[in-house]
């Protein structure tokens, strides 16, 4: 084989007897209509994949995914105001919530503070029926008292006299003890 | 095996470094040894076939989930799209991204060539100015065709900067002018220009590591090189698409 080569001339005008190129094999013309029709076939291929296939593929993955962000953000921002909605509802809520205690509460002071009023005031009343009870006992029990003394005294007094042997009737015994009970 | 005795025989006659940096960018058959005619299945073929069956593997096989979620592979064709469908919107506007699928077309080849082209042993279709021009003119023609189609006569206003002195407008509409068809040119020879420059430095490297005193220092500098190569190699395949962005934006708005 590598004699056979050898010994033959050299294939092209831009390659030498040992294979080696002569000056630039860029500016061979021989080889210029291989390499174009070659090129352009290839051009051809390529565009015809990319044209037909893969850019109209790229293109519809691209726009489908733009499509599904867009989607996903327009949920999230609907999620999001429905999560907004939530809280201000929750916060309604717990506002009225805390309103209604208040007013609750407020009620039961009141009320407690009615009842205890009524209370207050019947036991007042009572205490001073009471009171007055007592006082008349009291001026009952003082008389019955002052008239228990004056007839022990005029008793006494009569005793007194009899045992000092002189007589006097009960009259002129009870105006004198009167007089001296008053002395 | 016919090759490699053929690469063991200068070197014993020059009995030193030898140096093919451009081997590598030679067109040859596939099979056999026969003239490269228009149809020959040649390593250009070949390399091109795996730029194809690279394209589809990660812009349909990796898509093909079609996952709301993607997955690691269809992200980065996703990445891909992204970085072009901006690219096209942010430079021409609204009305460029008609022209997206062909601007798409583009940079995805190259971007596959120029890494393809990086495998060591592969053959890097970016690197001859046959591809790159067929790109740069089908560029150059397509956009001005469209300029034409869409803007009529106006679309020679492009040359008329109306914001300049009157005085100064022709020799400004002359330098448009050349700069205009100077475009295909420059576009065309950066791409292929930078990366045949990256690898045929490689290659010089790589030759001065047959000295063994050398070959650590030969080592790390391609190392070095490589990383720079991949650099250039996403680099000008992103200012081929950019650039053939700004033409397309003069087509659709020629008006400064």
């Amino acid at each position: 084989m590598a004699t056979e080569t050898h010994g033959a001339e050299a294939v092209s005008t831009c390659v030498d007897s040992h294979g080696s190129a002569v000056g630039m094999p860029q500016l061979c013309g021989d080889w210029i209509g291989n390499q174009v029709f070659w090129l352009v076939i290839t051009l051809v291929v390529i565009y015809f994949v990319l044209a037909r296939i893969a850019l109209p593929r790229i293109a519809a993955v691209l726009a489908e995914r733009q499509g599904t962000i867009t989607n996903d953000i327009a949920a999230a921002e609907d999620l999001k105001r429905k999560a907004q909605d939530a809280e201000a509802a929750y916060d309604k809520a717990l506002a009225d919530a805390r309103a209604e205690a208040q007013t609750i509460a407020q009620k039961a002071r009141d009320d407690i503070k009615a009842d205890l009023d009524v209370a207050l005031e019947k036991a007042d009343a009572e205490i001073a029926a009471k009171a007055a009870e007592s006082e008349k006992a009291i001026a009952e029990i003082r008389d019955s008292a002052m008239a228990n003394v004056e007839v022990v005294a005029k008793d006494t007094a009569g005793a007194i006299v009899a045992a000092l042997g002189a007589s006097a009737d009960d009259a002129k015994i009870a105006s004198a003890v009167d007089a001296q009970l008053k002395g | 095996m016919a090759t490699e005795t053929h690469g063991a025989e200068p070197v014993a006659e020059s009995g030193g470094l030898v140096f093919h940096p451009m081997d590598q960018f030679i067109v040859k058959p596939l099979f056999g040894h026969g003239e490269v005619g228009m149809f020959t299945i040649t390593n250009v073929t070949l390399w091109l076939f795996l730029a194809i069956v690279a394209v589809v593997l990660m812009m349909v096989l990796g898509t093909s989930k079609r996952a709301i979620v993607p997955s690691r592979s269809q992200s980065v064709a996703e990445l891909a799209y992204g970085f072009v469908y901006k690219m096209v919107e942010d430079v021409t506007g609204k009305d460029g991204l008609k022209y997206f699928p062909y601007i798409m077309t583009l940079f995805m080849f190259i971007v596959f060539a120029n890494f393809l082209g990086l495998l060591p042993m592969s053959f890097t279709t970016t690197s001859h100015f046959a591809v790159t021009v067929v790109l740069a003119l089908a560029v150059f023609l397509t956009v001005t065709i469209l300029g034409f189609v869409k803007n009529g006569a106006s679309f020679l206003g492009l040359f008329w900067v109306s914001s300049a002195p009157l005085a100064l407008r022709p020799v400004l509409a002359l330098i448009e002018l050349i700069s205009y068809f100077v475009r295909p040119v420059s576009h065309s020879i950066r791409l292929a220009g930078n990366v045949m420059a990256g690898h045929a430095v490689i290659k010089v490297f790589a030759g001065f590591a047959a000295i063994a005193a050398i070959s650590p220092i030969s080592v790390l500098a391609i190392t070095a090189m490589y990383g720079l190569e991949v650099l250039v190699a996403f680099i000008q395949a992103y200012v081929f698409t950019i650039l053939t962005c700004v033409y397309l934006k003069d087509a659709l708005h020629p008006h400064h």
